[in-house]
């Protein structure tokens, strides 16, 4: 008796669990669910209320063609979204791989200085100090270039990246390097042949965070880009949300934002792991 | 000991040239803080001090643009706005995050599958989900007043933009559902890192489960409840995206944030010394932040 009851407690308490569970699942998952399937209506009925969500009157990509039609077209800001991204990702683990090595394999003057420089600049809103960075990119000649959004990008993933990287590093036994050693490697070897295996899981986790906050940046892109030529995704598609190409036609908004979103939950998706290891990493310390 | 004793000066000065080194891994990015960073934050201090238009030449004034900036009532309602923002989202973040945490904390089946759904819109991009609910929000082509109107709740459609509490309640539901998958993520840190039979212990002597989120798993989240606070302030602070993107600052301007107005006047306005000064003052209330969160998140005491 007692236990057919506890046996009932507990399948009820499953049920509400995973009823709770589901309901929220469904909440956080439809905004972006309902955009997908938008997308592939033809444009007349885009233009409608997105009730039911799916296409009813056929099936159509006309809205990510379209896209191309407006200014330069989305393709140009699509291409200039993926070259921002990809180059912060190479260059901010370039950097920081070699930063954070340098940082917990060598002791050299002013060290600890400029550790804490790096890592302080996380404390200053970048967006405060955006009309500088502007005259300074117009000094060194790369006003309105791509390039020079790269740097800017890549210099904010810097604190986070190399406070990373060195503990990955600091991770890695001596014993280990005082034994390539022997075997005559010198500095460069060893850190890409010795090191960079042994501190991977590091680098495609900097590497992921550089992807999503250069793909999703949207201020200084804003201030810094002046050409329509160089505006990457989200300036593009903010111009034409505003209406800044006639009328807003509501099913190219929800094509952009596709295209802007699913890369980033693919990437997600694949690579969670090393995703939350950068949040705990980062939420721990 | 011995070995360091015996060690040739040769060999030392070898060690230490070897230990030089690490300067050259650390230059790249040393110089790349220098340039963007450092110089650009010594910049910004010293346009505060000059009136600086975009072409011609500029001048040293002094503190006048501070002293404009005490007579700035817009600057002012914008920054009582952005504190008014960050207050209510910042709780409506937490009683969102707060219980998915917990529903999330324990590994049981299903658990990972519900986790990623709710972090989900968290590696959306602000610009993004700002585009999205522009969309879901619009008078005629959206979905909430449609569907409304559709589901008999609404006698016709309403526009949830054109007025201050349904514009500003959307823009609070639209960062909840994209932020509250992140903080859950960091709560839950905190919340696997109390210890079982800490809680077992509690059990046994009869606490409560209230007694026991009170006497137990509050205190000992001090530090992850802190980090999670200030990134959530922080963040809500220099908010900007989706009130540029969903409302323009609209309407009749009640909704323009503190980075808000400093783009208008440095890059609208192209008042760049005053939009320095403002700026300086924004850097002044983000970093008193960034000290209270040192003093929050130091190191338990009697703990290490």
């Amino acid at each position: 008796m007692a236990e057919a009851m506890s046996q009932n407690r507990k399948i009820g308490f499953s049920l509400a669990r995973h009823s709770t569970g589901i309901i929220a699942s469904v909440l956080f998952l439809a905004p972006i669910v309902w955009t997908v399937l938008s997308t592939f209506k033809p444009a007349q009925e885009a233009r409608q209320p997105p009730l039911p969500p799916w296409p009813t009157t056929g099936f159509s990509i006309e809205n990510y063609q379209t896209l191309n039609s407006f200014g330069d077209g989305l393709w140009v800001s699509a291409q200039n979204s993926i070259y921002v991204s990809v180059m912060t990702v190479l260059l901010s683990v370039l950097v920081s791989v070699l930063a954070g090595y340098g940082f917990s394999r060598f002791r050299f003057p002013f060290r600890d200085f400029f550790f804490v420089l790096i890592l302080s600049t996380i404390m200053i809103p970048f967006q405060s100090i955006l009309t500088p960075i502007f005259l300074v990119l117009t000094k060194l000649g790369l006003h309105n270039t791509l390039t020079g959004l790269v740097c800017v990008y890549v210099t904010l993933q810097l604190p986070f990246s190399i406070f990373m990287m060195r503990n990955a590093f600091d991770a890695v036994p001596r014993e280990i390097e005082e034994a390539a050693r022997m075997d005559g490697a010198n500095n460069v070897t060893m850190l890409v042949k010795v090191m960079l295996p042994l501190v991977w899981p590091g680098v495609v986790t900097i590497a992921l965070f550089a992807f999503l906050g250069a793909w999703n940046e949207f201020l200084a892109a804003l201030v810094l880009m002046t050409d329509q030529s160089k505006f990457t995704l989200p300036v593009m598609m903010t111009a034409l949300q505003s209406g800044r190409f006639g009328a807003i036609d509501w099913g190219a908004v929800q094509a952009g934002v596709t295209v802007m979103m699913v890369p980033c939950l693919i990437l997600f998706l694949a690579l969670q792991r090393f995703y939350i290891r950068g949040l705990m990493a980062g939420a721990v310390k | 000991m011995t070995a360091i004793a015996v060690t040739s000066a040769p060999a030392r000065s070898r060690t230490s040239r070897r230990q030089w080194v690490g300067l050259l891994y650390v230059l790249p990015a040393v110089a790349l803080v220098t340039v963007f960073f450092v110089i650009p934050l010594g910049m910004t201090a010293w346009m505060s001090l000059n009136n600086w238009p975009l072409m011609g030449e500029h001048s040293f004034v002094g503190l006048d643009n501070y002293f404009a900036i005490l007579r700035d009532t817009r600057f002012w309602n914008a920054l009582k706005f952005t504190f008014y923002y960050t207050v209510i989202v910042t709780i409506a973040i937490f009683a969102v995050a707060f219980p998915l945490a917990i529903f999330i904390e324990k590994p049981r089946p299903l658990t990972n599958l519900y986790r990623t759904a709710f972090f989900m819109p968290a590696v959306v991009g602000f610009a993004s989900a700002s585009l999205l609910w522009s969309w879901l929000l619009n008078v005629d082509s959206g979905l909430f007043s449609p569907a409304a109107y559709e589901l008999g709740l609404i006698g016709k459609k309403i526009n949830l933009l054109a007025t201050f509490q349904p514009a500003f309640w959307s823009i609070i539901a639209m960062v909840v559902w994209k932020v509250a998958g992140f903080t859950m993520i960091i709560l839950m840190t905190g919340l696997q890192s109390i210890p079982q039979d800490l809680q077992e212990a509690a059990v046994i002597d009869g606490a409560g489960p209230f007694a026991r989120f009170r006497a137990i798993t509050l205190p000992l989240m001090r530090r992850t409840l802190a980090l999670a606070l200030i990134l959530s302030v922080a963040g809500s602070i220099l908010a900007f995206d989706q009130f540029y993107i969903i409302l323009r600052g609209g309407p009749r301007n009640q909704t323009l944030t503190a980075v808000y107005w400093i783009f208008n006047q440095s890059f609208v306005s192209f008042k760049l010394g005053y939009g320095a000064a403002l700026s300086m003052v924004l850097l002044a209330i983000l970093v008193a932040l960034s000290l209270i969160q040192l003093w929050l998140l130091r190191k338990p005491e009697g703990l290490d």
